[in-house]
């Protein structure tokens, strides 16, 4: 009986959503990432604001070969639009060129924007994360830094590595990246004994910001540690507040979810298209401008 | 008939009694779901192609899964196995342009050789199989992680495509079958065509064989050989097993290189076809392996089960997971949905067989 119920509502709610306009959004973010979860708000505030239908899917356990099947079959759709990111050009590319193949417009976001131009995929919305990365690293050496390392929660992604060899870059150090895994707790361990003899540690995200915030209190190191981060959420703005992080790197992810639907939707209607791509970062967030910030942050910063 | 004992079964009867009959039931459960709900799409050529690969993938692992849980025991390294070995294919390759047919088929050694410690391990100690490839679980995942950064200096290995272009033994694991009959498909029109011409599906990919004949092979060992009655002693009762003759140490064993080799096949299927080896590959898959083998009508305790049972539970675990995509439910609650399904699934075949039993 409840599954009834249940079958019917669903129907029901499918029924209601169909609309004119389809857009496919594919995502690698895993389901717990506060990043992903700014983005999917960018998503679901533009599908209300242009009226328009979207599919919004990501690999539960971030598998990319099962984000490559997701494509497969929001493409078997025939989408009007897809707004896809690329951690892994090896892994997805094979769908995402059967998508343009197809005729349907695809937007690349987050990252991938060299392989989606190689392919025809109509723009990036995102921010360049080498250059982030070396921005990030130039600000740190000016502050006197010599040695760093790079916690990385995402370590098969190559746009989180290339953040690290900016940063690496700037400093004219090795890339001293420690692949940590997604667990706060395990994150929190295998930060703490690399804090030791460094003076800059550099985190490629909310994920592995927080407990890096901890491992650097615990320590009582805030003084001494000069602290960069990317992105921005409640943990990692009370790092800034307190004086554990000198600076957040603002990629504002939102509008990664928001632009390409309202782009995608306007191509649809009216097959208009701005030219060039959209940089939706960097800013950078300090003790100075972070009011702003705090009012939104994890919901639409 | 006076006695009861002499009277023919019907064959409905004994169709209905077999243990794979319940999850044929589940099947049809999950089909009936997302006919109602999901996209027509679902059910247009690609889509059919997409959730049968992802079953394919975890039938790969289920049917290994199977004759070793029917012999008694537990593989939980399988995940960290796919990992593993195809890191060791990739970086063979592709960091040290070995051809790719010798990468693969040291890879197959390497892993089996594996499988075969994990069985010597627990025949010899008799430490519960659950401890001992739990143990391997890790140590698999961080030696691909280590070894990986260590030689590669990333855990991400890409460029295996290029690398194994037109190699034989790759084209076996990573290609696909059928490309003939799709290209005539496409030319009569049941296919649909790219604007130049070639079919939007250009063939049936090799995952899918490989689950067809690792699932005829399995069968082949259970039903028609020795071994096969050998496994369902050893896990049904291994001490009057081992009185009557059986070396279950040996069977055992075998079973752990079984489990090895199958996920050896799922990683060179996954390597050649996306073209990347990458440290996080075959997360969690030994535990959707023992859900399908679970959803099968296989028993956790060893002794009952069908490699048939095994593959129709990946096929349900196919089809939920990626069906969803082509529903209008929020992924937010895609593992609600899973979970609830695969519950559903397996109710809902036990149910079938209790009536069955008691019949």
């Amino acid at each position: 009986m409840l599954k009834k119920i249940l079958m019917g509502a669903l129907c029901a709610s499918s029924l209601l959503l169909a609309k004119d306009i389809n857009i496919a959004v594919v995502t690698h973010g895993a389901d717990t990432d506060t990043f992903w979860s700014v983005v999917k708000n960018g998503v679901n505030n533009a599908k209300d604001d242009m009226g328009v239908n979207v599919n919004y899917r990501n690999p539960a356990s971030g598998d990319l070969t099962e984000m490559a099947r997701l494509i497969d079959s929001a493409i078997a759709k025939r989408p009007d639009g897809l707004v896809v990111s690329i951690p892994d050009a090896n892994a997805l590319g094979k769908s995402i060129k059967k998508a343009i193949k197809l005729g349907i417009p695809v937007i690349t976001i987050n990252s991938g924007a060299t392989y989606g131009k190689k392919i025809g995929s109509l723009m990036h919305v995102g921010q360049s994360e080498y250059d982030a990365g070396l921005q990030a690293g130039k600000r740190a050496k000016k502050a006197g830094a010599k040695s760093f390392i790079c916690v990385n929660h995402e370590i098969t992604n190559l746009s989180t590595e290339q953040r690290c060899q900016g940063f690496a870059d700037a400093l004219g150090v090795k890339n001293n990246m420690l692949d940590v895994g997604v667990d706060p707790t395990e994150i929190e361990r295998k930060v703490k004994p690399k804090l030791k003899g460094i003076d800059a540690v550099l985190t490629v995200g909310p994920t592995s910001a927080s407990p890096t915030i901890k491992a650097i209190e615990k320590a009582r190191l805030g003084k001494h540690i000069y602290f960069a981060t990317f992105d921005v959420s409640k943990d990692i703005l009370y790092g800034i507040e307190t004086g554990v992080i000198d600076f957040a790197i603002d990629q504002q992810q939102y509008l990664q979810g928001y632009m390409p639907i309202v782009v995608l939707t306007q191509m649809a209607k009216f097959g208009v298209l701005q030219s060039g791509d959209i940089n939706s970062g960097p800013g950078y967030i300090t003790k100075s401008n972070i009011s702003l910030v705090e009012k939104y942050a994890g919901k639409y910063r | 008939m006076a006695d009861e004992r002499l009277s023919e079964e019907s064959f409905f009867s004994r169709f209905f009694k077999k243990p794979e009959f319940t999850s044929v039931v589940g099947v049809l459960g999950v089909f009936l779901v997302f006919f109602a709900i999901a996209d027509d799409a679902m059910f247009s050529l690609e889509g059919v192609l997409s959730w049968t690969e992802q079953a394919a993938l975890i039938g790969i692992l289920a049917v290994g899964a199977c004759l070793l849980m029917i012999g008694g025991e537990f593989d939980l390294s399988v995940g960290s196995m796919i990992g593993f070995s195809g890191m060791v294919m990739a970086i063979m390759t592709v960091e040290y342009g070995i051809p790719a047919w010798i990468s693969i088929i040291s890879a197959f050694i390497i892993a089996c050789s594996i499988g075969f410690l994990n069985g010597y391990i627990v025949v010899k100690t008799k430490l519960p199989s659950f401890i001992v490839t739990l143990a391997s679980l890790f140590i698999l995942r961080g030696l691909t992680v280590a070894v990986s950064r260590m030689l590669t200096n990333q855990t991400l290995v890409g460029g295996v495509k290029d690398a194994s272009a037109g190699d034989w033994l790759a084209s076996l694991f990573g290609g696909e079958a059928f490309t003939g009959l799709f290209l005539y498909l496409a030319d009569v029109g049941i296919i649909e065509k790219f604007a130049d011409g070639t079919p939007v599906v250009t063939g049936v990919k090799m995952l899918l064989v490989w689950w067809f004949g690792l699932t005829v092979i399995g069968i082949i060992i259970l039903r028609l050989t020795k071994y096969g009655n050998w496994i369902y002693a050893t896990g049904g009762d291994e001490q009057a097993s081992k009185n009557m003759g059986v070396p279950t140490d040996k069977v055992k064993i075998m079973l752990f290189v079984g489990t090895a080799f199958c996920a050896t096949v799922f990683a060179a299927c996954q390597v050649f076809d996306y073209g990347s080896a990458d440290a996080q590959r075959g997360l969690l898959k030994e535990f959707e392996a023992i859900i399908a083998v679970v959803m099968g009508g296989a028993l956790l305790t060893g002794g009952y089960g069908t490699v048939i049972g095994a593959s129709l539970g990946a096929l349900i675990f196919g089809i939920v997971n990626i069906g969803i995509s082509y529903t209008a439910i929020d992924s937010d609650w895609f593992r609600v949905f899973l979970g609830m399904m695969l519950l559903g699934a397996v109710m809902l075949s036990n149910s079938v067989r209790k009536k069955i039993m008691r019949s």
